[in-house]
Parts: C-alpha cells; structure tokens; sequence
C-alpha cells in the first residue's frame, strides 16, 4: 500500500489520514512539535442572553443555531460509559436536520452506541475518531467505515485538540446538573456521574458548545465543573443516561483464582521492591484483576501501617474505602468507576476531579502520570520486548479503546498484571498484532506463571534478589505458554485495507490496525 | 452399537473444551469439519490434530465434526477418542508423555492440602498447580456424572501425559467397584502417584484395587511406587478403620468424607461437627497406629475463609496431617494453619540439634537437658523443621543460626 512510512518503532504506517498529513512515531519523547495552541474563534458576550439564559427547546434548535453543517465535527463523553444516551440522540437530531459526512470525535464509545451504525451506513456519519469496541468495532474492523478511525489515548486526545489536530466544531456535553447559563457538574442530580473532565478540552476549544442536561438549577450551578462562560446552548431532556451502567463488567472485582493470585503477586511485588513506602502514590485502573490488586495492597499496606501520598483514579468503592480508612490521603481522579466512586467525590474534598489536562496532556508543562510511584494496566498481548497491545484482539479485530493506557505508561514503574494465556489464545507473543505502548516505558509483566522484569530495570531485578517470588525471563514464560496451547500461534490473516491509526501520546502514529475478514460468532 | 458418537460440551458459556460429534463410515476417507473460536491462530494445527487422533485410532473412513471452544490439545484428543470409543472402536490415541509428567513421589511427603478437580472438566486442570497444593486430585467418582465417566477417564488419562502439575502429588480419586477397576487400566499406566479409593468398608476393597495395580505395573513393568488413599465415609467403614489402614503396604494415607457419614448414622452435617468427632477421632488413631497420615474432609464453603480456618486448625489439634481443598484460594489459608507455631519450630530446633551432636559423638541416646528423647520425638521434630523450611518460617541454613 503506498503512503505508507516505517516508524521508528519498525511499524509501517499511513502518513496521510482522512486528507491530513500525520507524523510517524519518531520515538519516545522524540517528536517535539513547535508552534502555537489552536484558538477557538472570537465571541461576544453582547451575543449571548444578558439574562444569562441559554436554555434552548432540544437539540435539533440547538443544532440548527450552532449552523451544522456536513463534514463538521461533534464530540461527546463518556462519563456515562456505557449507559451514555445523548450521543445518540444528538446524531438522530442531526440526521433529520438532513446533515452527512460528520465526524464522530467521542472521548471513547460503548456498546451502548450500536445505534450509530445506522447513521454510518445512512452517510449521516463518515467516521469516528475515539475509542470503538462492541458491535462499533466490528463494523469498523471489517472494513465497512468510510474513513479511517483514528485511536488516542485520554492525554493524545487534549493533545489534538490543543494543537489544532482535530478541530470541534460542536461539543456536546451531558451534564448531570447544569444551570441556564451552562455552568455544569458531574458529580450531583438524578443522574450524577462523578466527573465531567474528558469534557473540559472540548468546552474550551469547540466552536461551538451545547450543555445537555436532565437536573436543570437556577444560577449559579456549584460547583461548576464546566464554566458556563464556555457554553452557547442549553438543553434539557428527559434523562441524559443510566448512571448504574457507568459500572460495567470490568469494574467488578475477579473471582478467578489464577487473576488473584496474579493481583496478589502483583501487590507482592510492590511491597517487596519497597515501591510500598510511606508517601508513595499509586494508580489501579479498572478491571478485575486490577480492583484485586487494591484489596492485596491494602492488605500489606495495613499489615505494615503505611500510607500513600496519593492514588490516581479511576475510582471505585474499593479505593473510597482505602481513603475513608485513611490508607491514602487524596484520591486524584479522573473518571469514577462506580456510584461509590461519585459519591465520595461529591462529600469528600480529599477526593479530587481532575481531567486529563492535569494528568496526562503532551502539551502541558509537565503531567500527573509520570509522577505515580507505580501503576497497574491491563493488555491484550505483550511481545518479548515488552511491547503492548491495548487495542485489539490477538485475530486483529478492535476490542478496546487506548484510554488513559498509554499515558500511565510514563509512571516510575507500570505493572501489566495479566494472564499469560486467555482460553489457548497466547498473550505474550513474539510480536504484538498492533503496538500501543513501547517496551522501553513497560517495567514488569505479572502473569500466573511467573514475572518478567524488564532487562533495563536492573534496579528492580536487584531489589528482589532472594525474593520467594517467582521472577523468571519472558521468553520462559513464553515458551512454557507455547508448548502448552500446542506451538506458536499463527499470525492472524488480515485484509490489506488499513481501518484505523493507532496514536502515541505526542500525536504522532505508532501503529496502525488492519480490516478483519471475518468476525467469529463469539469471543 | 450405533457408528456415530458423541463427546464434550458446547455452547457459548463452554471455554476449554469441544464438541465432537463423530460418524465411522464405510468409505468415502476421512471428511474433517472443524470450527473454532481460535481458528484464526490454530485452526490448521487443530485440522492437523483430528486427523493425526482419526488415523491414530486406526479410522480411514469417518466424518469428523468439532465445535472447538479453544480446546488445549490433550482435551481435543480425549474428547475425538470419546466419541470415537462411544461409536464403537475400541482403540486408543495417546498423546505423547511429557517429561514434567514423569516425577515420582514419596511415601513420607506433606500431603497438608490435596485439591479436588472435577475429571471431565479440563479448563480446570490446567492452572491447577501454579496455586501450590501438596497434590492434586483427578476426580472420577462424585464430581462426574454416570453418564460421563468413560469421557472423564480419558481426559484424565490425557491430562497424566501431558498437564503439568508444578510439583503437585498426582492423584486420582476413583470409583467404586468395577467402574473404579476399569479408572486403574487407564491411569496406573500413567504415573499416577496416590489412588484414592472411595467409601472404603473393608481391607478386601484395599486389597482388590491393590492387586490389580500390582498386576497393571507388571504388565506395564513399571517401577515407580503407586500408592493408596483408601477414604472411610460410613460407619462400617469408621469401625474397620485399623483392618483398612493395614490391608496395604502401599497405603500412605486415610482419608474420610463426611456427607455420606452423617447420612449413614441418620444426623444433620453441621459446622461445629460433633455429630463426626469419634469418627474423625479413630480416622485419626486408626492411621497413626498404622504409621500413615490421617487426612481430613473438604471445608466446603469457599467463600468463608475464617471458617475455613477454624476448621483447618481443630484438624490440627484433633491429629489430621492434611485437609481436602475444592478451590484454589483454600490453600494458602490450609498451608499456614498447618505450618508450626514458633514454640513449636524453637523446639524443634532445639531437638534436632541435640540429636545432631549425639549423632556426630556416636551416642546412642539422645538428651535435652536432663531429658531423654525417643526416636518418634526426633522424626517429628525433623517434620516440623522440614515443613517451617518450607514455608519459609526457618531459614534453610537455621543450623548456623544463633542456638
């Protein structure tokens, strides 16, 4: 395929995507890009309300006013995961205003979304740009989008926004509490959803921007998590989405015996490498094995009375109640996992909402995410040169969205807690299907079989030197998968048409990822 | 007997194992029709595999039908042989004998936790070891339904030659009677280290599984030991305990079981169990006047892990050696209310380093203080050392540690 690059990653790459030239992955902190942030155009506050009431009738007289137009770009957010109503509703809005072409630019989509499937084949949408799993991810994995996805992390997606990458023409955002001026928060009202972070780029950079709620208050709206001085439009609705279904599967603590013992092993060597110390900070995503993790180290944490500094979130009742026990002082959060989660942020001023401009932005000055003594992630594969895959399936198809992953990667020690096979599908391989985090940032695998220190951590090999804990090289483990699921797995048959690009955290294209034949029946 | 046979699971809850449906034919050569859900990284070596298992089995003409729901290849093989065997051939196809299958045991060895897995279940098997249990127990009697036990057979029969259990005891709990007689031709062959023997009520029962076992290793002129864990779980059996512990030389341990107990002396299973403490009590002076290690029942709440302990420690403090596990997170928890106090380890200490010294001026008795020690005491004082060594409670070097 022509306009493709080799990255300095080995990756071969488009440089051209949906008509805009794009960079090829130079590197770890190599590509250092000049210039200055993107500016949203001028207003006038003589335009808006003296009143200072913004409210609207629905979303098609929003849309209208906003002057959609085909080929714009909208953005919402996932802070309802996947009980998330209003990002179909604004593009059913938008299809009968007779719009095509829109780009979808969403902080990530669930399975929640099916229904813009329709709106992809209607040509309402052309393409997405965010996250895609569930019944989204397979339609866009065999091929059948127009344009070309596009995958940032949390960080890469402020990143674009800042630098002009991605220009919003209409942000939407769900708020669980506004006022009429378009003051906004997450964390109060029937639907309360914690947080409205992923949201903040989008209000300050949009064109255009249109606060969604179902709790609408009179002025002033505390606190206002989104400033109202952002916002054009106001409209209220019957319910912006289902709250309970902001817990999904994933934040559900394992029972799995073999995903314990990988937690335990995993708080173990925390402890052990004396990462546990008095003031030390430390970030557990989402995800069984990872919520199992917190229990194991608060377990050790108890055991030998120390405190952490800080714990970035996302949170849930099982980090609340390591800060209601004072085991950390201050919850940084960036999304809350579950309704204890939002909660303790709404009573608790020691649990903080923080979004990823103060966590994870590549233009900042500086970030949260590498200041984390320790992290815990998730992937789907890991090579023998600690390379991740987050993004798809070991058959390339596309099963998650790159998150906060590829950011937390700059922690002083990421932790990839995972199992070494998942039902003879190996998960360390000799080469990732599609590379989302380089080695050089990936410290430690965890698997049930043993853990893989990263050669150029020799500081962690020493610590445990004489631990009881099973340290063993990668390529051991790997092996021993190997002969178990009966030899290599081959590599999966993909199609040449490439339907997503895979984005490191600077902007630049570390991978791309592509078109399945087929989509199997079940998982 | 029909041609067509049958094997496994499906379904989209079914992880770890297949469905083979299988036809033998008159002609036509061997017609493959495999689906898996990791076709796309072994769905050639998986092509490969039935034929190898078809042609192994001595079929030329067959029609070959498997749902894979990410199968290991020992499950593939005892599965395709299942329904071959269910359609009327009568061959087999062993999978090749790895070599971290082929450890032998000892008769003396910690035998504090043994973890039960259900034998027809395969996804099981494989992790099984990686939570360190002293052995593990292949199950062929209460955990496969009647239907299945000729499936399970061979998948535990597979799982001999080709799982790898880390260090773990290989055991097989098999069935009663003729069933259990027919589990011994395909497990003895195969490295099997402890057969368990189910409801036991009489040294006759011991001894029959016994010879036949002897009769398999002759054939098979096999060497390594294959021993016995005769399970007492009535009152006919309770009251024979002594004659059962001594009807072999090849028993190492006796175990009991406690639901068909209460059921046959007609009371209620309860928590505190007094219901079963004269049973568990001769269990256990039964098996010490026989020299082997009495074992104690399963705790069955997984969940209840304060339980589970209370329960693990009376096993101790009535004179139990070990405790049956049903789940992986039950064995740590049994590993430490094992392992000895530190009143206990200083003691043990103490005793071995006096036999030590006697042994080294070549003294024939050996004294603490003004205090005589008989041989029994210093054999447990080495158990206990051993077991604090191995839990990490005694550096292995304490010999150079201060005294």
């Amino acid at each position: 395929m022509k306009n493709l690059k080799e990255n300095a990653a080995g990756r071969w790459v488009p440089v051209e995507i949906n008509g805009a030239q794009h960079v090829p992955f130079q590197g770890v902190g190599k590509f250092k890009p000049t210039g200055r942030r993107y500016g949203p155009p001028l207003t006038r506050c003589a335009d808006y309300p003296a009143d200072g009431n913004k409210v609207v009738a629905d979303f098609k007289t929003a849309l209208k006013k906003t002057g959609l137009r085909d080929g714009m770009t909208i953005s919402t957010h996932h802070h309802f995961r996947n009980g998330d109503f209003v990002a179909n509703a604004i593009f059913d809005a938008a299809a009968e205003l007779g719009v095509k072409d829109l780009r979808w630019f969403p902080s990530a989509s669930f399975p929640c979304h099916a229904p813009i499937i329709e709106h992809l084949k209607s040509g309402v949408v052309h393409h997405i740009e965010g996250s895609m799993n569930g019944p989204l991810g397979d339609y866009c994995s065999t091929g059948k989008m127009r344009g070309m996805a596009v995958l940032r992390s949390h960080g890469g997606r402020y990143q674009a926004v800042q630098d002009g990458e991605v220009h919003i023409d209409i942000a939407v955002i769900a708020a669980p509490t506004a006022d009429p001026f378009g003051n906004a928060t997450g964390d109060r009202g029937p639907s309360a959803c914690g947080l409205l972070g992923f949201a903040l780029a989008d209000s300050q950079y949009a064109d255009r921007v249109i606060v969604a709620t179902d709790n609408l208050i009179p002025f002033p709206c505390i606190p206002w998590q989104i400033h109202g001085n952002y916002v054009d439009y106001v409209v209220v609705v019957d319910s912006i989405g289902e709250p309970s279904k902001i817990v999904s599967g994933t934040t559900e603590i394992t029972r799995s015996p073999d995903r314990l013992l990988i937690a335990e092993y995993a708080a173990r060597f925390v402890a052990e490498t004396g990462i546990m110390s008095d003031g030390f900070s430390f970030q557990a995503g989402a995800g069984g094995t990872s919520l199992s993790f917190s229990i194991f180290l608060s377990e050790m944490m108890r055991e030998h009375n120390i405190k952490a500094r800080f714990a970035r979130g996302g949170s849930n009742q099982y980090l609340v109640n390591m800060l209601e026990e004072g085991l950390v002082e201050y919850i940084l959060d960036g999304q809350t996992f579950d309704l204890e989660g939002v909660r303790s942020m709404r009573e608790n001023s020691n649990h903080v909402n923080t979004s990823p401009f103060t966590s994870y932005n590549y233009h900042g000055k500086g970030n949260f995410a590498s200041m984390v003594d320790v992290v815990v992630l998730g992937a789907t594969e890991v090579d023998v040169q600690f390379n991740a895959n987050v993004v798809t399936h070991s058959d390339g198809r596309l099963l998650h969205g790159i998150g906060g992953w590829q950011n937390c990667l700059f922690s002083k020690c990421t932790m990839l807690p995972i199992p070494s096979f998942r039902n003879r599908i190996p998960v360390l391989v000799d080469h990732v299907t599609t590379l989302c985090g380089p080695g050089e940032l990936i410290d430690v695998i965890v698997t049930e079989r043993g853990i893989a220190i990263n050669p150029q951590r020799q500081d962690l090999l020493s610590k445990l030197r004489g631990s009881s804990l099973p340290i063993r090289p990668i390529e051991d483990i790997k092996s021993e998968v190997e002969d178990i699921c009966g030899g290599k797995s081959a590599a999966p048959e993909l199609g040449e048409k490439i339907i997503a690009a895979i984005k490191w955290v600077d902007g630049t294209v570390i991978d791309c990822v592509r078109q399945t034949e087929t989509i199997p029946s079940s998982q | 007997m029909s041609n067509v046979g049958t094997a496994g699971r499906k379904g989209p809850a079914v992880r770890s194992d297949c469905f083979v449906s299988l036809e033998v034919r008159k002609s036509g050569g061997l017609d493959i029709a495999a689906t898996s859900r990791v076709d796309s990284m072994y769905g050639d070596s998986i092509q490969q595999l039935c034929r190898d298992v078809l042609e192994g089995l001595g079929l030329q003409h067959a029609r070959l039908e498997l749902e894979d729901a990410g199968a290991l290849p020992f499950a593939l093989m005892a599965r395709i042989e299942t329904a071959a065997a269910r359609a009327g051939i009568t061959a087999s196809f062993l999978p090749e004998m790895k070599s971290y299958c082929t450890d032998t045991t000892q008769r003396d060895r910690f035998r504090r936790s043994r973890l039960y897995l259900p034998g027809n279940d395969p996804q099981f098997f494989i992790n099984a070891g990686l939570h360190k249990p002293d052995g593990i127990i292949l199950d062929l009697e209460d955990s496969v339904a009647p239907a299945e036990k000729d499936a399970a057979r061979i998948m535990v029969r597979n799982a001999l030659r080709q799982v790898n259990f880390y260090g773990a005891e290989r055991m097989v709990r098999i069935n009663q009677g003729a069933e259990g007689i027919r589990d011994l031709d395909e497990i003895v062959p195969n490295n099997v280290h402890v057969v368990l023997i189910p409801k036991v009520e009489s040294a006759e029962q011991v001894q029959e599984v016994d010879t036949h076992i002897q009769n398999l290793q002759k054939k098979h002129k096999s060497r390594s030991p294959v021993y016995l864990m005769p399970i007492i779980e009535s009152a006919l059996g309770t009251i024979r305990a002594y004659d059962i512990a001594t009807a072999s030389e090849n028993n190492v341990a006796l175990a009991l079981g406690l639901e068909d107990y209460t059921a046959d002396i007609g009371v209620q299973r309860t928590l505190e169990g007094r219901e079963s403490f004269w049973m568990r009590s001769m269990v256990v002076n039964a098996a010490r006047a026989a020299g082997i290690q009495p074992i104690d029942t399963v705790f069955s709440d997984v969940a209840d892990k304060k339980g589970l302990i209370v329960s693990v420690k009376e096993a101790k403090a009535l004179g139990f050696d070990g405790k049956g596990c049903i789940h992986p997170r039950q064995i740590a928890p049994i590993h430490d209310a094992f392992a000895p106090e530190k009143s206990e380890i200083d003691k043990a200490t103490k005793i071995m380093r006096a036999f030590e010294k006697a042994e080294a001026q070549g003294l024939a008795v050996v004294a603490l203080g003004s205090k005589m020690i008989d041989p029994p005491v210093v054999k447990r004082a080495l158990k206990t050392v051993e077991m604090a060594v191995s839990l990490g409670r005694l550096p292995e070097n304490w010999r150079e540690e201060h005294s």
